[in-house]
């Protein structure tokens, strides 16, 4: 029951991060290797059922108190778990980009970006997105996209660097450190939902300047989901709240990650 | 050009800067009706610019003040939800200026007052969606409803779509350079400044897509030839080879339009599919030329010649970035052997590009278009003496800079035409800054020159203008 639970959610945009690798520590017979432990997590994050739907809501706040909000529906389908899956994100505010598409096919394999579009109906345009820098902010808010659709376990390499009576704390640096903003960041990790539930990210010169929490954790057909988490940017001194509601697992998405919907969405994806 | 339009410096184009909507009723001799689109309404022009520049500072002024908070619904809106209805659009002020003196045309490139609606109903058989501008026109004194889009849209069966109506048609690679779509542009629109929205004009088609294993086809059937709301002497000065100079308003050109329903239709079809996310497409397209391509000595009118193309693209990931291919084969039929100089000859017309993100929020895009005129010779033998020709190939090559700042919320833009075979440029530097999720801000300029008069871009140079947009979005 427990390995079905950790296997759904579809917290699939919710925080996350995760990862790997460590020396198991022996000493504790309840404790699993930190493979597995960033395996579960990235499951539960990312993966939960076969697909998933959810409104979401972003409310992004500026250092001096200026808000602004986002809102879509977003659809989930997994190409396999743990790999490949497709994303549909239907625009409902602010006004001026309301119905635009935005259509990702991520791809988790070494060296393989996603395949990105966006629909803009004022001009019936179905224009290809070419921007292969996942770390840069998902629709202006305090997100990248690496937050929202994942980031590859093996880009990082992991360590298991603290264990408490509910939490695991991994601590993951990438491999191409050039590549990124980060030097390293943790993650703790629920050790009976597998759920990500803090991360902090971890500049070039050791400073803490970025942080993710789950702040509500529900249960949603049996799957552990997120359902606000909340990032701030120590640095800029601004954060982002992501709202989920009408989530639902297991719906039945179809093959909706193509052209034609693009331009006219799925009814299940519009309301 | 940019596709459609880049016949214009053809000399057979003497008619190409004609006028369009009701004056070509007028310099037609009244053989044709006005079409519906964009039904002009003349009022007492300067008391609905008036009326509108109060609506908008109404609307405004308390939004800027508490830009933050959503707006509580209007009676309207509550009206509109009602009927299941959604009710969005915005209200825009967009003011711009001629920077240098035009001997044709006025000082002011642009100013209006805009108000738009978008209604959009999904039922259970199908949804509807009606988008309309009303605007306040200062420039040419009168007020103007353009309908641009009321369409019924449906998913009859697993396999096909279906959309009735006046609809906004797009498809293509080329970013601003447009081969195998020959749905109808707005230069005009697009070149004094209004928002790039406008450089599409509506279809009053009905386009039916069928999705099968192998391939997807769309059919866009129109039943009476939309063209393009093309160049017209009466907001921008061009060249006009008759006078062998510059002209504007006091100088615009007669069309002889077409609008016999479904005699003078046009037909587009796309076949098209993904292999391993590689975009492949055919094209097919049966109609008239878009902007005038000839010219009618006995009316004295420019005209629109029969066209058909054939064309090809393909579209997808190259290295970090995105690239695309296109080609186009232009069939004039009323001059197939390219020997009649008062019908454009036919062409080819090829395009490369590539788009990558070259900095964190920074994206270049680069293209290379060529415009090939065939039976070249029988081109040249047949102009007469002291016209100015079209070279065989014209080369035109176009750079996008887009960066944003600020959360995204600033996005600087940067398009550059530059033909290096006729030695013209046009620039296009924007920048729109969201100060709120309502309120937009935008401020812009085209930039043309060129070292003659008679180039494509060359031609408005005295139409380079700046311009500067305030819209509240609901």
């Amino acid at each position: 029951m427990l390995r079905k639970t950790s296997f759904v959610v579809l917290s699939a945009f919710v925080v996350f991060g995760l990862f790997l690798v460590a020396g198991v520590s022996a000493a504790d017979s309840d404790v699993p290797d930190v493979q597995t432990i960033v395996n579960k997590a990235n499951i539960v994050a990312y993966y939960q059922g076969d697909d998933g739907k959810a409104t979401v809501k972003m409310t992004i706040t500026n250092k001096a108190g200026q808000t602004r909000e986002r809102e879509f529906i977003i659809l989930r389908k997994d190409v396999a778990d743990g790999g490949d899956q497709n994303y549909f994100v239907y625009f409902q505010r602010p006004s001026d980009v309301r119905r635009m598409v935005y259509l990702v096919q991520k791809h988790t394999g070494e060296g393989k970006d996603d395949d990105r579009w966006l629909y803009l109906p004022a001009l019936d345009l179905v224009k290809r997105i070419a921007a292969s820098d996942k770390r840069t902010s998902f629709v202006g808010s305090d997100f990248v996209y690496e937050d929202v659709s994942g980031r590859g376990l093996d880009l990082d390499t992991h360590e298991l660097v603290e264990t408490t009576d509910t939490l695991f704390v991994v601590k993951n640096v990438p491999k191409k450190p050039e590549e990124v903003e980060f030097s390293y960041y943790t993650v703790a990790i629920d050790r009976k939902t597998y759920v990500p539930m803090k991360m902090e990210f971890y500049d070039k010169q050791g400073q803490l300047y970025r942080i993710i929490e789950s702040k509500d954790v529900r249960v949603i057909q049996e799957f552990p989901t997120v359902t606000k988490s909340l990032v701030k940017d120590l640095k800029t001194g601004g954060q982002t709240e992501m709202e989920f509601t009408d989530i639902r697992y297991n719906v039945g998405i179809g093959d909706i990650f193509e052209e034609r919907y693009l331009r006219r969405p799925p009814r299940e994806a519009m309301r | 050009m940019i596709g459609a339009a880049g016949q214009t410096r053809n000399p057979k184009c003497e008619y190409r800067p004609g006028k369009q909507r009701s004056d070509s009723t007028v310099q037609n001799g009244g053989s044709h009706p006005p079409k519906a689109e964009s039904a002009i309404l003349t009022f007492a022009s300067c008391s609905l610019i008036l009326g509108f520049q109060v609506l908008f500072a109404a609307v405004c002024c308390p939004v800027v003040a508490a830009q933050d908070e959503e707006p509580k619904p209007g009676p309207i809106k509550e009206f509109f939800d009602k009927l299941d209805t959604e009710y969005h659009g915005f209200y825009e002020a967009r003011a711009g200026y001629r920077l240098q003196n035009d001997p044709h045309e006025k000082d002011m490139s642009i100013l209006e007052a805009r108000y738009q609606f978008d209604l959009f109903s999904m039922r259970d058989w199908g949804d509807v969606k009606v988008k309309g501008d009303l605007y306040g026109d200062g420039v040419e004194e009168k007020g103007v409803f353009d309908l641009r889009e009321a369409n019924l849209f449906m998913r009859p069966t697993d396999t096909m779509d279906v959309k009735l109506g006046r609809q906004v048609l797009t498809w293509g690679t080329g970013d601003l350079i447009f081969i195998n779509d020959l749905f109808p542009k707005d230069w005009q629109s697009f070149f004094v400044g209004r928002d790039t929205e406008y450089l599409k004009a509506p279809s009053d088609a009905v386009k039916v897509s069928f999705f099968m294993d192998w391939a997807n086809l769309d059919v866009a059937y129109t039943p009476e030839f939309d063209s393009d709301r093309f160049i017209s002497g009466e907001r921008l000065s061009y060249w006009n080879p008759v006078l062998g100079d510059r002209a504007g308003e006091d100088n615009t050109l007669s069309v002889e339009r077409r609008r016999e329903f479904l005699e003078e239709d046009e037909l587009a079809l796309r076949l098209y599919r993904n292999i391993r996310n590689y975009e492949l497409a055919l094209y097919g397209y049966w109609g008239y030329w878009k902007s005038p391509g000839g010219f009618n000595d006995a009316m004295n009118a420019a005209v629109f010649p029969e066209l058909y193309v054939y064309g090809a693209s393909v579209r997808g990931t190259v290295g970090k970035g995105i690239g695309n291919a296109e080609i186009g084969y232009y069939d004039s039929i009323d001059d197939r052997d390219g020997d009649d100089f008062l019908i454009n000859n036919s062409e080819l017309r090829y395009l490369v590009g590539y788009t990558q993100e070259i900095g964190r929020d920074f994206t270049a895009g680069v293209q290379y278009y060529i415009e090939q005129i065939l039976d070249y010779g029988d081109y040249e033998d047949s102009q007469p003496a002291g016209m100015p020709k079209r070279d065989e190939f014209r080369h035109l090559t176009t750079l996008r800079l887009t960066k944003l700042l600020m959360n995204q919320n600033l996005n600087l833009s940067l398009f550059t035409y530059y033909c290096p075979s006729d030695e013209d440029v046009y620039l296009r530097p924007i920048a729109n800054y969201k100060a709120s999720d309502h309120l937009t801000v935008e401020v812009g300029s085209n930039v043309f020159f060129g070292d003659e008069a008679y180039t494509f871009f060359g031609q408005f140079e005295d139409n380079t203008n700046a311009y500067l947009a305030v819209r509240y979005s609901f």
